[in-house]
């Protein structure tokens, strides 16, 4: 029975990476370079921990594909997994505790590869065990909190990307809820608009004519260009009605952003929704309208429901793409996760752009798992 | 030009190809009108690069990027559609997707502290975020190759190299060029935004702009980048036109 | 039951049904027949107003259609087509109860009504009622149409080449179950099909219909022996009229009296074409027949299917 060649690759990158790339950087403050501390200065004594789901995952990957094999990649991953992160917080710590107090520790590169490769060798092998969907979410979930608990326990307080967040909890806070908030709301009229433009689109061609040129036209304007077009307007606007500049509606900010969130979402759910509608049996269709449904109650309970699936992954992409363009909003002054991630940038605080950039990906990962699971259970059934 | 036929001339991508390349270099000629819709601004006309220099640093940095996104798309495509491939079809999704759900500014952010400010972080920030759809489609554009046909390949004696290069991809080329088209029409905005580290596209007016609050610059980059997107979208019309194959 | 007075349809300049004209009354089973393209499934979905009619009347219960609104028509109004169109996203005892759902009844009347449905188109309900479309073979699939169409026991039934898609044993066993639903049932059933064996098997009167327009109306027997064109003619197929002949006859049409028959006895509904059948088959002359209890009642001469 053959290996299981994914795992070995991995395993094989994860040998090439682990001396060649740096763990861990020390840098004197946070203007200088790092200095690189590779894995050959540890682990000792509590780091040698790790050593053994290393050791695991090495063996499993020229093992034969079984069941049992799989099984313990999981666990070896995922062991692996939270004992790196703890890894990386202890060695913070003792290289923090010789060195002067302005001393700047960041996550290296390995240590970023290593986390990639232990995490795709996970996944892989929760697909090769065939369990059901949401058993696969429980066991990443189960890793988050892990990595989520260590946190707390502040085990990984000398890390530069946690000091940056201990130096400004609140306005972390206020970012991660202005970064949600501007999806949400701009999500909310792509829903109630998309959805009957979709259906409109597909119910009269003519519509559909000049609606998906014009929406594809919309996605080709580069996010900036149509933050910065939307900035005439609304600024026009909040001189002519100085209410609104008091209501916080202006050429900057929140509204230009979420308008502009909300004009880019619109094309793959629009598009999706009629795709999905195109893609519904006419056999049924003709039976239902046959039976004597009403057109309304054939849209609700025929049409929708088995157009679900791909109405579904219309907005998951929209949501993914929201959540990315709405780092960009930062621009503009709305605020939210990609303020932070621009402040690092143009401090060259590596760990500040972490701080921004690490929330964005887990809010897009977790969204993509969630939409994940809906699809899949909306597509139980064949259609 | 006699030579030419009419219907040359009535071609909307020659046309527009020239509005852009003529708007390129006669821009600065136009700074009385920006002068006259903006009579506030001090500095209505944007001076700090040529506009020239910044549409070539815009499309070198696209088609390199797109290039490179092709090669590796296209190429882990294939080779997940093979029988050799097919169980790393899962782990290169998982790696395509993880990169897709990193925003191209944040890939941009964390570029730069690794390879510096200009040309190189934009170029990899386009890559990771270029590669997607070209593999999606390249991998969907494969699967709808009907398997009978290859069989029948196979039968008359083709290798499998042949089948892949005569059979499989000439009828999969619509939906690869659709997925190109796609990456890099993306590319075109994540390059604008890369002006934010230093790189020299059509962006540097419209960030600079935003900055300042100067309507004039964000409109002379707005527009030309506009034209430079009319004018990739229907190049690749064009394109997807010719490598449509009649499926009978 | 239902009345088609005059009507036509015509799309643009292109007329697709002219001027027809018949009715159906209650417990009558009417095919409609005709090669490609003859506007036999226009003219059917003209009547559950599918497809508006452009010119003419059709009543149906005695009520214009016009007047009625169109999905409310319908509901009264049984519909089985050719691709049955199971709702896939719903198990089959959903799909049953479709109809009795949209017009309001009471859950466990609807699920009693389905279980009894299944039961009678012979699959076991403990086993079908919970399976969703994708699991069932296509004749049991259309089965299940059938049932939903019957399921708020509609006084009309309109089918549309329902067996076309189906091999010929589930299509014949499909044929004998349905005619056996309507003889019980009393409904009166349109049935659009372009297989004249089926419209043989099947109808109690037959319309012919040819490029739109109607050719003739008759029962079975009368398009056999007395075609109105050369068209009907052949299309009722001229080569083995004998044969088709004795296909719309039964036995009990000739039955003599016997006292006793040897070998195995036919029933008395069988046809005469089986009768032959049995005959040739077995070599003999005659065949005891028996009723519906077993009983011997007379017998079947071969003689007696000479004799018109």
């Amino acid at each position: 029975m053959r290996a299981n060649r994914v795992l070995l690759l991995l395993v094989l990158a994860g040998l090439a990476a682990t001396p060649s790339l740096a763990f861990l950087t020390v840098a004197a403050n946070r203007l200088v370079s790092g200095v690189s501390v590779g894995f050959a200065a540890l682990p000792r004594g509590e780091g040698a921990a790790i050593l053994l789901p290393a050791a695991l995952l090495i063996l499993a990957s020229v093992l034969p594909r079984r069941r049992a094999t799989h099984l313990l990649v999981v666990i070896a991953a995922a062991a692996f997994l939270l004992l790196l992160v703890r890894l990386a917080g202890v060695e913070a710590a003792r290289l923090a505790a010789a060195a002067p107090p302005a001393v700047r520790i960041s996550l290296g590169a390995g240590f970023w590869v290593l986390l990639l490769l232990a995490a795709l060798a996970l996944g892989d092998a929760i697909r090769r065990l065939e369990l059901p969907r949401w058993a696969g979410a429980m066991v990443g979930a189960a890793v988050v909190a892990g990595f989520l608990m260590l946190l707390l326990s502040g085990a990984l307080d000398a890390l530069g990307i946690v000091h940056e967040y201990a130096a400004r909890r609140d306005v972390f806070a206020a970012a991660v809820l202005r970064h949600a908030l501007m999806v949400a709301l701009a999500l909310l009229p792509t829903l109630l608009i998309g959805l009957p433009l979709g259906i409109l689109a597909r119910r009269r061609p003519a519509v559909a004519a000049w609606l998906f040129p014009l929406l594809n036209i919309v996605q080709t304007i580069p996010s900036i260009a149509l933050f910065g077009l939307l900035l005439a307007p609304l600024s026009a606007l909040a001189r002519l009605f100085p209410a609104l500049a008091a209501l916080g509606i202006g050429g900057i900010g929140l509204l230009p952003a979420v308008i502009a969130l909300f004009l880019y979402a619109l094309l793959p759910v629009v598009r999706d929704s009629a795709d999905g509608l195109a893609g519904v049996s006419p056999a049924a269709l003709e039976a239902g309208r046959g039976l004597g449904m009403t057109p309304r109650q054939l849209l609700w309970r025929v049409e929708l429901p088995l157009a679900l699936p791909v109405l579904l992954a219309g907005l998951r992409v929209a949501t993914l793409q929201a959540i990315g363009l709405a780092a960009v909003a930062a621009l503009i002054g709305a605020g939210g996760l990609g303020a932070i991630m621009f402040q690092g940038l143009f401090a060259d605080a590596l760990d500040l752009v972490l701080l921004g950039v690490v929330p964005i990906v887990l809010m897009a990962l977790a969204v993509n798992a969630l939409f994940d699971l809906a699809i899949a259970y909306a597509d139980r059934v064949p259609r | 030009m006699s030579a030419w036929p009419l219907r040359y001339w009535r071609d909307p991508l020659l046309w527009t190809g020239l509005a852009l390349v003529a708007l390129v270099l006669l821009m600065p000629s136009t700074k009385p009108f920006f002068a006259a819709l903006f009579p506030k601004l001090p500095r209505p006309m944007f001076d700090l690069d040529s506009f020239a220099d910044l549409l070539i640093g815009h499309m070198l940095v696209v088609a390199a990027s797109s290039v490179a996104a092709t090669a590796l798309g296209v190429g882990a495509g294939v080779f997940v559609s093979r029988r050799a491939g097919a169980e790393f079809r899962a782990v290169v999704g998982s790696i395509v997707t993880i990169g897709q759900t990193f925003p191209p500014v944040a890939v941009l952010a964390v570029a730069v502290p690794v390879v510096g400010f200009g040309f190189e972080p934009a170029f990899f920030a386009l890559l990771l975020y270029g590669i997607l759809p070209i593999l999606e489609n390249t991998i969907a554009g494969l699967a709808s190759v009907p398997a009978p046909l290859c069989d029948a390949a196979r039968g008359i004696g083709m290798g499998e190299a042949s089948i892949l290069r005569r059979v499989e991809l000439p009828l999969a080329a619509p939906l690869i060029v659709g997925g190109i088209r796609t990456s890099v029409v993306i590319n075109v905005g994540t390059a604008t935004i890369a002006s934010t580290v230093g790189a020299r596209t059509l962006g540097l007016p419209i960030i600079i702009g935003l900055d300042g609050a100067n309507l004039a610059y964000i409109l002379q980059g707005g527009v030309l980048l506009g034209l430079l997107a009319i004018v990739l979208d229907l190049a690749f019309a064009r394109l997807l036109a010719a490598v449509q194959v009649r499926r009978g | 039951m239902i009345e088609l007075e005059h009507v036509s349809k015509r799309y643009g300049a292109t007329t697709v049904v002219e001027d027809v004209s018949f009715t159906v009354a209650a417990g009558e089973f009417c095919v409609l027949i005709g090669s490609s393209g003859a506007g036999k499934s226009t003219t059917l979905k003209m009547i559950n107003r599918l497809i508006p009619h452009s010119a003419g009347t059709i009543r149906v219960g005695g009520r214009d259609i016009r007047e009625l609104e169109p999905a409310a028509l319908r509901r009264r109004i049984g519909y089985v087509i050719q691709s049955i169109g199971l709702f896939p996203h719903w198990t089959v005892a959903r799909n049953v109860a479709a109809v009795p759902e949209l017009i309001g009844w009471a859950a466990a009347r609807s699920l009693a009504r389905a279980a009894a449905l299944l039961e009678q188109l012979k699959l076991p309900p403990g086993e079908f009622l919970e399976k969703y479309p994708h699991q069932l073979s296509i004749g049991q699939q259309q089965r299940v149409g059938i049932a939903r169409a019957l399921a708020a026991d509609p006084d009309i039934l309109l089918m549309d080449e329902p067996f076309g898609a189906l091999d010929p044993i589930t299509r014949e066993v499909l044929q004998a179950e349905i005619a056996e639903i309507q003889r019980a049932s009393r409904k009166a059933v349109v049935f659009v099909t372009h297989d004249m064996e089926e419209a043989l098997r099947l109808a109690s009167r037959i319309v012919v219909m040819d490029r739109g327009r109607l050719v003739q109306v008759g029962t079975p027997l009368e398009l056999l022996t007395a075609p109105a064109s050369a068209f009907v003619r052949d299309f009722v197929g001229s080569d083995d009229l004998g044969i088709k002949l004795l296909g719309v006859a039964t036995v009990a049409e000739r039955l003599r009296s016997a006292a006793s028959a040897p070998g195995e006895p036919i029933a008395v509904t069988a046809s005469l074409r089986q009768a032959l059948s049995r005959m040739v088959a077995e070599g003999v002359d005659r065949l005891g027949v028996i009723d519906g209890a077993g009983k011997l009642i007379g017998a079947i001469h071969l003689a007696d299917l000479l004799r018109r």
